[in-house]
C-alpha cells in the first residue's frame, strides 16, 4: 500500500498541537486554566508534545518516501 | 450532576478528528479494487500498524470506562485482565497459532474451521459470530449514547445516528484498511490524551506513595487487608480476601487460560487485524507488538480509577451517585469523565473527549468489519450465492456494511426498550464463546480430531456452560438470569468468580467430548489435506535469517519476561 499512515497521523497531531499551544498562550492569564490543572498550563505544554509528535511522524513519512524514490 | 460544557475549541478538536477519519476513508477508496482489498486490506499492512490496530480493536469506550471503574472497585487486581488475561494468550497466538491462520490463506477464522474440520463446524461458528458482532456493536452504541446524554445532555438519537453515519461512511469507502488506520489514530489519541490526565491526577493525589497510603482506608473500610487495592497477587489466596471475590485458581485457569485464550486466539475481530499483515513474519509480530503497550495500559486506564476512589475516600466527593441516588452507591463509570473535567481545561478537555469518541467508534468499526467479512465469505458466498464474480462480493461487502450498521442501530433501540432480553442474549453468547479455544487447540495440535468431534464438542461445551450456570449463583443474587435456574448447588463470592468457573467447565466439557467423539468417529481429512493446518503436519517456519528483534519466539520470551517483572513489582 502506497498510502503512508504516518502522513495523516502527523498532520492531525501537528494541527491539534498547534491549536493547543496557541490556545494555551492566549488563555494563560485566565485563572481558570492554570489553577484547574495544578498550576500547569497543560494546554501549552502538552500541545507542544503533540506538535513534536506530529512533526516526528511527518519526518518519518518523508524519510520513507525519499528512500522509496531513491531506489 | 451538572452537564459538562464543551467550549468552542473542544468542538473544533472533535471536528478535526471526524474530518480526518472521513478523509482517510475517502483516500483509501481508490485502493479498494477487489474483495481481498476490502476484507483483508490486500494482506499488505506493515506490522506496527496491524499491531496497534490489534490492540485498539479491543479497546472500545466501554473497556476504557469500565477498566477505570474496576480500578476504583477492585484496585490493582484489575490489571490481571491485562497481565494474566491477555499477554500469555497474545504470545501463544503469535508463536503457535498465527502460522496456521496466516499460512492456510484462510480469509476468516470460521473459514479456518471449515478447512480443518467441516462445514457444520464453520457454519456454527460463522453464524453465532455474525449475530454476536451485530449485537455487541448495537449494545455498545446504546451504552455510549446513554453516557453522552448523561454527561453532556446530548440527544440519544443524534448520538446514535451521527456516530453510525461516520463509521458507515469510512468503512463503506475504505473497508478493513479504513478501520485499521482509524484504530491506529485512536491508539495515539488514547495514549496522548490520557497520559497527561494520569500525570496530573497522580500529582494531585500526591504521588504513588501517597496513593498507596490513601487506598488503605478504602480497603479496610470494606473489611479487607490494608494493601488489597495495591497488591495484585497477595490477596488471591481465597475469594473472601479480595473485592473481586475470586481465588487464584479461578483467576489463572478461568480468566488467564480459558477466557483469555478463547478471546485473543479465536475471536475474528482481533485475528482479522493480524491476517491483514503483509507477510507471515508481520502477521506473527502483530500480537507481540500489541502486547508491549497492552501490558503498560493499566497505568493509563486502571490507575485513574484507583486515584479517583482514593480521592473520594479522602473526602473529595467528585463522583456522582448511580442515578443520583445515594442509596445506590457511587457511579464508578463516571470516574474517567469526572477526572477529565476536574483536571483538563477547555482545549485538553476536547482532546480527552475526542479520545473517548475515537475509542467508541473504532470499537464499533471493528465489529462492523469483522461482521461484513464473515457475512460475505462464510455465509453469503458459502450458502447463499456461491460462484459469483469477485466484484459481486466486493459489492456485497459494502452492502453488508450498510446492513450491519442498520441492524446495530436496531439493536441499540431494542436494548433501550428491553434491557432484560439483551442481558439474556449476552449470557447465551458467553456460553457459545467459552468452549471455543478447546476446539482450536485440538484442531491445531491433534490431527486425529474429527469434524464430528469438533462440532459436537462445541455444542456440548456450550450446553455444559448453560447447565453449570443453572446450578451456580453469586452471593446475594436472585435465582434466574444470574444463575441457579435449575438448583442452587454452587455458591460463589461474586458474579465474576461464577463466570470464570462457567468458562472452566465449558472448556473442559468441550475438550473431553471432542477427544471422545473424535476417537469414536472416522477421520474426515487425510494427512495431506491437513498440511498447513495442523502442527505436526506443517513444516516448521525458519526464522534464523531474520534479525533477533523480528523473530517471534525471541520477542515472545522478552514480552513474557517483562510481564512477569510487572507482576513481581506489584505483587
Amino acid at each position: 500500500m502506497n498510502f503512508d499512515l504516518r502522513l495523516p497521523i502527523g498532520i492531525m497531531f501537528s494541527l491539534l498541537g498547534a491549536i493547543l499551544v496557541v490556545f494555551g498562550l492566549v488563555t494563560r492569564g485566565g485563572d481558570m486554566y492554570a489553577a484547574h490543572s495544578l498550576g500547569i498550563n497543560i494546554n501549552f505544554w502538552w500541545g507542544l508534545v503533540l506538535l513534536v509528535f506530529g512533526i516526528l511522524m511527518l519526518l518519518g513519512a518523508a524519510l520513507a518516501r525519499n528512500k522509496r524514490n531513491g531506489k | 450532576m451538572q452537564p459538562i460544557h464543551l467550549a468552542g475549541v473542544d468542538y473544533a478538536i472533535l471536528f478535526i478528528y471526524f474530518a480526518f477519519i472521513l478523509v482517510v476513508g475517502w483516500i483509501l477508496k481508490r485502493y479498494m479494487k477487489g474483495s481481498a482489498d476490502f476484507f483483508l486490506s490486500g494482506r499488505s499492512i506493515p506490522a506496527w500498524v496491524t499491531g496497534l490496530a490489534f490492540l485498539s480493536a479491543n479497546l472500545g469506550a466501554q473497556e476504557v470506562i469500565g477498566m477505570a471503574a474496576s480500578g476504583a472497585q477492585y484496585g490493582i487486581m484489575t490489571s490481571h485482565f491485562y497481565w494474566v488475561g491477555a499477554i500469555p494468550a497474545m504470545v501463544f497466538l503469535a508463536i503457535f497459532m498465527m502460522p496456521f491462520y496466516y499460512g492456510s490463506k484462510a480469509r476468516s477464522v470460521p473459514e479456518y474451521l471449515k478447512m480443518r474440520f467441516d462445514e457444520k463446524t464453520r457454519g456454527f461458528n460463522a453464524i453465532s459470530f455474525a449475530v454476536m458482532t451485530v449485537f455487541s456493536s448495537g449494545i455498545s452504541m446504546h451504552v455510549f449514547a446513554l453516557l453522552l446524554g448523561k454527561l453532556m445532555n446530548w440527544d440519544y438519537n443524534v448520538c446514535i445516528i451521527v456516530s453510525a453515519a461516520i463509521v458507515l461512511v469510512y468503512i463503506f469507502l475504505g473497508g478493513l484498511t479504513s478501520a485499521i488506520y482509524n484504530e491506529v489514530l485512536q491508539f495515539f489519541l488514547i495514549v496522548l490524551g490520557f497520559a497527561p490526565l494520569v500525570f496530573l491526577a497522580l500529582k494531585g493525589v500526591g504521588g504513588w506513595g501517597a496513593l498507596k497510603e490513601k487506598l488503605i482506608p478504602v480497603a479496610t473500610s470494606q473489611g479487607f487487608a490494608p494493601g488489597t487495592w495495591t497488591d495484585s497477587w497477595q490477596h488471591l489466596g481465597s475469594p473472601t480476601d479480595n473485592p473481586m471475590g475470586v481465588g487464584w485458581f479461578g483467576m489463572v485457569a478461568g480468566l488467564g487460560f480459558v477466557l483469555s485464550f478463547g478471546y485473543w486466539c479465536t475471536d475474528f475481530l482481533v485475528v482479522q487485524r493480524a491476517m491483514a499483515a503483509k507477510s507471515m513474519s508481520a502477521a506473527r509480530r502483530t500480537p507481540l507488538i500489541a502486547a508491549v503497550p497492552k501490558m503498560l495500559f493499566p497505568a493509563l486506564v486502571i490507575l485513574p480509577g484507583m486515584i479517583g476512589i482514593a480521592m473520594y475516600q479522602a473526602g473529595d466527593h467528585f463522583l456522582p451517585f448511580l442515578d443520583n441516588d445515594p442509596a445506590k452507591g457511587i457511579d464508578y463509570n463516571m470516574t474517567i469523565p469526572m477526572l477529565l473535567v476536574k483536571y483538563f481545561p477547555a482545549g485538553m478537555l476536547g482532546v480527552g473527549f475526542t479520545a473517548l469518541m475515537a475509542s467508541f467508534m473504532s470499537g464499533m468499526a471493528g465489529n462492523v468489519t469483522a461482521f461484513n467479512t464473515v457475512w460475505t465469505y462464510d455465509i453469503y458466498q458459502s450458502y447463499i450465492a456461491p460462484g459469483k464474480s469477485d466484484s459481486h462480493y466486493l459489492w456485497m461487502g459494502r452492502a453488508a456494511t450498510v446492513g450491519g450498521i442498520v441492524l446495530s442501530i436496531g439493536t441499540a433501540y431494542w436494548a433501550s426498550q428491553s434491557g432484560n432480553i439483551m442481558n439474556l442474549l449476552q449470557l447465551v453468547f458467553s456460553f457459545v464463546n467459552a468452549p471455543l479455544f478447546a476446539t482450536f487447540l485440538l484442531g491445531m495440535f491433534w490431527r486425529r480430531a474429527t469434524g464430528h468431534g469438533a462440532f459436537f464438542g462445541l455444542l456440548g461445551g456450550t450446553i455444559g456452560a448453560a447447565l453449570f450456570h443453572g446450578i451456580s449463583l453469586a452471593v446475594g443474587a436472585a435465582p434466574g438470569i444470574k444463575g441457579a435456574w435449575i438448583a442452587k448447588e454452587y455458591l460463589f463470592r461474586s458474579n465474576m468468580g461464577q463466570n470464570f468457573w462457567i468458562a472452566i467447565v465449558a472448556w473442559t466439557t468441550c475438550f473431553v467430548l471432542t477427544i471422545l467423539i473424535s476417537l469414536m468417529t472416522r477421520r474426515n481429512k487425510t494427512d495431506e489435506q491437513l498440511k498447513g493446518l495442523v502442527y505436526s503436519l506443517t513444516p516448521k517456519l525458519e526464522t534464523g535469517h531474520e534479525p533477533w528483534y523480528k523473530r517471534p519466539v525471541t520477542i515472545g520470551i522478552l514480552v513474557l519476561a517483562a510481564a512477569m517483572v510487572l507482576n513481581i513489582i506489584f505483587w
